[in-house]
């Protein structure tokens, strides 16, 4: 037998025999379980225990499945030929690891709190009396021992060229995508199908999601407003439109005037990775608020009264369109950098004016780009949880009206679902779009070999507008950036603007008492817990990340498209969206992890997980295969090959994804607010709950505090690969 | 740097000792998707300790070839044999093959040690073996005393002679190379090549040998595998190959070839008598020129045929001297070594490398004659 083979059977036994079953209420790693009646309480028992003692008999048959592959190995030991006995030991691993999983499932799925969870399975096996909890250890483990015999046993039948590694990496991410995506989506698709009774009608469905709140078109129509459905498409066309001119605008400027300060105008790029996203809105207000800055400064100077103008659709707009600017710029600027100097060139030489030349050969050539881009921001856009929520006054959105919904007086799962579903059509719909579309070329950074030359400079009648609304904008940005820091620091925005530290040391404080350091300060427990839980979805979401692109980049197998798609698709999926599917999904048994840390992690991991697989690919792409294939022919295994050859070459992009998921881990809001709990409360829910008890200084100082902290682990980071490219770049020479 | 010079090499020749094994195709055939046949019922054989070039023009199917062997590739159909052992399904891991690649592929994070020690820690050799193995290994391609630097630290060729030396380590049944001379400059090609054939012959190493450059194959082959379009044209030692290739293609690939049209009179003991010029209609009325000669005939057919002529081995002289045609100089080129002529005749134009102390003028006359053994008889298609 194969020794991962025995590796993975002994890891199945331990899951069996030797860890809780079920779920702990006071989580594993506190190990209270051990010296609480362990391993007899049924509370506590592995599956083994419960069996001896009689509770909880549809474990047994799991231990069957568990032996399978031992049985197997008995029976084929009288066969000589060796394939044949390979193949026979494949069959009966794959075997094993499907019904092991599909009984596992229909265990966990069929019987829940209060007995069959199917009318369907009590008529057919009367009524049950026992009940169950979520899965817990024991059981995961067993489920990655029955994956993995699944997936050696389909190894061992050729797949890949047997590559027990491959296949099982190929599995498990198929298995977590599956779970942790797909599995949730759809049991919100389930809820929005579901009528007051528990039953399953279309017509439900049907009613919620044609209803006037959603669709209605009354703002074209009369003086009654517009469903949120419409609401969200205006917004989002709006602010795809305009971040991709804006951006457009700021990569000419960046490469095409030979403006000297293009490392300026990247360096603001950083800018909306280490903002939580609701921060720019609450500056929005502090600068044209009701007390706001300019509402005031206006208002005296022309006597006007100040008004609310700001809260809606504007608001949100600008807010929105400075949040998403620099994601369209990053995408153009290696869009512009892209197209090739000398097809400029050749357009000149054949009489082509500056302006022709741009109109006819770069801007053309720039067009998938711009598509990219408005979709880019069309997405962003719609997903955009926290803008709205500080912004939105009566401009309801789908994202928002979601978690309203749930968290609203009436507490409608159905009604969140529905909108949800809405939400998700718009979005996956331009997902799609992008990629049918635009196939891969978002993907082939354009670093072929250099074809020399330099880039046309632009027109002056193209460069002059660009000039002025690229500073109006980075003055624009760089005051709203100095508002949040300012803010902090104000008595009482508008009213009093008095300097002061309070805000920071109601959040912040920071004192010593016998025991030590003391943290006192109000936010101590969200920051450290934010920390915390980034920290552990970091190098999980990096190295997931970086096997799914190795897995894309560099292996075949049949269904990759099909793989990569599954993988990329929650880009596509707004966080709203998964946290509400999260709650429905993970709130009951078989997996219930609702108020656990580790929902948190997992919505981490898998909202940012195709960030680090498009980081990869790039990085990777850049690898030569060639490498990887000599580390083949020299004896390595794919596993050897990928630890020592691959990771270590790609250390810079495996930094920088860590940091990216790090910083997106800290600065997420939208799938947050909906998976806190009182025990895990997050830096950004808790900022939102000062922002709604009109407690802006905290609020205020809090965003501070964390654009600083992520600031400087960026600069750290950009240090470190700075001088890893540095290096290698002195040794090349 | 010569290798066989050094006492040093000499020593770790004597240490490193092939497992040299044969290679055999089975009508293997490579498909792409569906419809790109990069290989396509190819069957050959490699002997033990033998260095067999595979040739042929950009896109022939060498690389999808060479990549099979290593076991990179898997042939979609077929069998492939390596010292007798079916290894068809079996991944590169497990083969005991190694491949110097065309872009050498030394791990840039590794040291020159630790590159060369790779695949002997891999197979978890012991410690002092690994080094003692790999500082042969070294010493070998002329490099000992370059362990710690880096890949990056060194030229191109030695970055090659490294790669050489990692892929030897592991003392494989087969060394694959893959167009290892295309990323040095034209002054290292000739020495480095000598340099693989050198180790290659000492230590009765199986190598096959991946080039789309002629010169370079004849130079370093025990013989040759002639690709064009995913199949195989001809087999054959550099000799056999130049002398008598098979059809047009493998004519005109190795070495140049006049092709002319000719016509068989009729073959005895396996020669055939030859007229130059293409037949108008029977065999008794040619047309053109009356030159005839007489080639190892390939049939016992006689009629329309076609025949290569190197230009190396047509003769020029004074006209109308005996069994010559008559011809016109339409271009002359000096070259340094030789002189290139291209000379108009009643049977077609014809390509002529002569001596560079010949000095016909441009429009001047003169008379085309054949060295024996220089035309041979093409298959008409
Ligand atoms: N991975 C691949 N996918 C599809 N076609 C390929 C692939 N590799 C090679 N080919 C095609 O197979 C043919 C043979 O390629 P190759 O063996 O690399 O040729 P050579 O090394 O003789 O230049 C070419 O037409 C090439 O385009
Ligand atoms: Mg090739």
């Amino acid at each position: 037998m194969k020794r991962s083979v025995v590796l993975w059977l002994v890891a199945g036994f331990i899951g069996y025999c030797v860890l809780p079953w079920y779920i702990l209420e006071d989580g594993l790693w506190g190990f209270e379980w051990l010296f609480d009646g362990y391993p007899f309480d049924t509370d506590y028992a592995p599956a083994l225990f419960l069996i001896f003692q009689g509770e909880k008999l549809w474990l047994s048959p799991i231990l069957l499945f568990l032996l399978l592959p031992l049985i197997g190995d008995v029976f084929t030991r009288g066969l000589t030929e060796r394939s044949a006995i390979s193949t026979r030991r494949a069959n009966v691993l794959i075997v094993a690891g499907i019904a092991g999983l599909a009984w596992v499932a229909f265990q966990g799925y069929g019987i829940g709190l209060r007995g069959w969870n199917f009318e369907a399975l009590t008529t057919l096996f009367g009524p049950l009396e026992d009940r169950q909890f979520g899965m817990g250890a024991g059981a995961l483990l067993i489920v990655g021992a029955f994956l993995f015999f699944l997936t050696t046993g389909i190894a061992g039948r050729g797949a890949v060229n047997g590559d027990v590694f491959v296949v099982g990496a190929i599995g498990l991410i198929i298995a977590m995508v599956a779970v942790f995506i797909f599995f949730p989506i759809v049991q919100m698709l389930a809820s929005a199908f579901t009528d007051e009774d528990g039953g399953f009608s279309v017509g439900t469905f049907v009613a919620k999601f044609s209803e006037n709140k959603i669709w209605g078109l009354g703002c074209v129509t009369g003086d009654t407003r517009c469903g949120v459905a419409w609401n969200s498409l205006f917004l989002a066309v709006l602010v795809g439109f305009f971040t991709t001119l804006l951006g457009l605008i700021f990569a000419l400027v960046a490469t095409r005037s030979g403006f000297r300060y293009g490392r300026v105008l990247r360096g603001l790029t950083v800018l909306p990775i280490i903002t939580p996203p609701f921060v720019i809105g609450l500056a929005i207000i502090l600068l044209f608020g009701l007390s706001g800055a300019v509402t005031q400064f206006v208002a005296e100077l022309f006597g006007l009264q100040p008004t609310r103008w700001i809260y809606g659709l504007p608001g949100i707009f600008i807010a929105q369109v400075l949040s998403f600017t620099p994601i369209a710029f990053l995408v153009l600027i290696g869009v512009v950098e892209g197209v090739s100097p000398s097809m400029e060139e050749a357009a000149q030489t054949l009489r082509a004016s500056k302006w022709q030349t741009f109109r006819t050969v770069s801007l053309p050539l720039m067009r998938p780009g711009l598509a990219n881009a408005f979709l880019l921001g069309f997405i962003e856009s719609m997903a955009d949880f926290g803008n709205p929520l500080v912004l939105g006054g009566n401009y309801d959105v789908l994202s928002t009206e979601i978690f309203f919904a749930i968290v609203g007086a009436q507490n409608d799962q159905g009604q969140a679902a529905v909108l949800a579903i809405a939400l998700l059509v718009f979005t996956l719909t331009a997902f799609y779009a992008q990629r049918r579309w635009l196939g891969k070329k978002n993907y082939t950074t354009q670093t072929g070999k250099g074809d020399g030359g330099m880039h046309v400079l632009l027109p002056k009648r193209v460069m002059l507008p660009c000039y002025v609304i690229a500073g109006i904008w980075t003055t624009f940005t760089l005051t709203v950036y100095g508002m949040i820091l300012y803010g902090g620091f104000v008595e009482l925005w508008g009213l009093d603007h008095t300097l002061t530290l309070k805000h920071y040391t109601t959040a912040f404080a920071v004192g010593y008492n016998d025991f030590g350091i003391h943290f006192k300060g109000s936010a101590w427990d969200s920051f450290w817990t934010t920390l915390k839980i980034a920290g552990i979805a970091a190098p999980l979401t990096a190295i997931l990340g970086l096997i799914t692109a190795w897995l894309l980049v560099r292996q075949n197998f049949t269904g990759k498209a099909a793989f990569e798609f599954g993988t990329m698709l929650s880009f596509a999926i707004p966080g709203t969206v998964i946290g509400v599917a999260y709650i429905l999904a993970f709130n009951v048994p078989p997996i219930e992890l609702t108020g656990t840390g580790a929902i948190l992690v997992i919505s981490f991991i898998f909202r940012n997980m195709p960030v680090g697989v498009r980081a990869g690919i790039a990085s990777m792409s850049q690898l030569d295969k060639s490498l990887d294939e000599a580390s083949l022919t020299l004896g390595a295994s794919t596993w050897h090959t990928f630890t020592r050859i691959v990771l270590p070459l790609m250390r810079p992009a495996i930094l920088a994804a860590l940091v990216f998921s790090f910083v997106r881990a800290m600065t997420a809001i939208s799938a947050v607010i909906f998976l806190v709990s009182a025990e895990y409360n997050m830096a950004t829910s808790y900022i939102i709950g000062r922002v709604e008890n009109n407690d802006y200084g905290i609020a205020i100082a809090y965003s501070s505090m964390l654009i600083v902290v992520m600031l400087t682990m960026v600069a750290i980071t950009q240090l470190l690969v700075g001088r890893a490219d540095t290096r290698r770049r002195s040794k090349a020479i | 740097m010569s290798l066989s010079k050094s006492v040093e090499t000499d020593n770790a020749l004597s240490a490193v000792h092939g497992k040299a094994a044969s290679v055999k195709f089975d009508q293997v055939s490579k498909v792409y998707g569906t419809d790109v046949r990069a290989v396509d019922a190819v069957s050959l054989d490699v002997a033990a300790g033998e260095l067999v070039t595979l040739l042929g023009p950009s896109g022939c199917g060498k690389t999808t070839t060479l990549r099979m062997i290593a076991g990179l590739e898997m042939a979609t159909t077929g069998k492939i044999l390596i010292g007798g052992r079916d290894v068809t399904k079996l991944p590169a891991t497990d083969r005991d093959v190694s491949m110097v690649f065309q872009s050498y592929a030394l791990f840039p994070h590794m040291s020159v040690m630790e590159n060369v020690s790779y695949g002997l820690r891999i197979s978890k050799l012991k410690k002092a073996e690994v080094i003692e193995r790999a500082e042969q290994g070294l010493a070998l391609v002329g490099l000992a005393g370059y362990g710690k630097r880096l890949p990056s630290e060194l030229s191109g060729g030695q970055q090659q002679r490294v790669a050489v030396a990692r892929a030897l380590v592991l003392e494989p049944q087969v060394l694959l190379f893959d167009e290892p001379l295309s990323n040095l400059d034209a002054k290292l090609r000739r020495q480095v090549r000598d340099d693989i054939r050198d180790i290659q012959t000492k230590l009765g190493l199986t190598v096959v040998y991946v080039t789309h450059d002629q010169e370079e194959a004849l130079a370093v082959s025990d013989r040759i595998i002639v690709m064009n379009n995913s199949v195989i044209a001809q087999v054959g030692t550099p000799r056999e190959l130049y002398d008598s290739p098979t059809d047009a293609f493998v004519a005109d690939f190795i070495g140049e070839a006049n092709l002319l049209d000719a016509t068989v009179l009729d073959v005895r003991n396996g020669m055939a008598s030859v007229v130059l010029g293409s037949s108008v209609g029977g065999v008794e009325q040619v047309s053109g020129s009356q030159i005839s000669i007489t080639s190892a005939a390939r049939t016992d057919a006689v009629g329309p045929a076609r025949i290569a002529i190197r230009p190396g081995r047509i003769r020029l002289s004074p006209v109308n001297s005996e069994n010559t045609l008559t011809g016109v100089i339409d271009k002359s080129t000096y070259v340094g070594s030789h002189m290139e002529y291209r000379v108009v005749t009643s049977i077609g134009t014809v390509f002529v490398v002569a001596d560079a102390e010949s000095a016909y003028r441009l429009g001047e006359e003169v008379g085309v004659g054949f060295m024996d053994k220089g035309p041979v008889l093409l298959p008409v298609k």
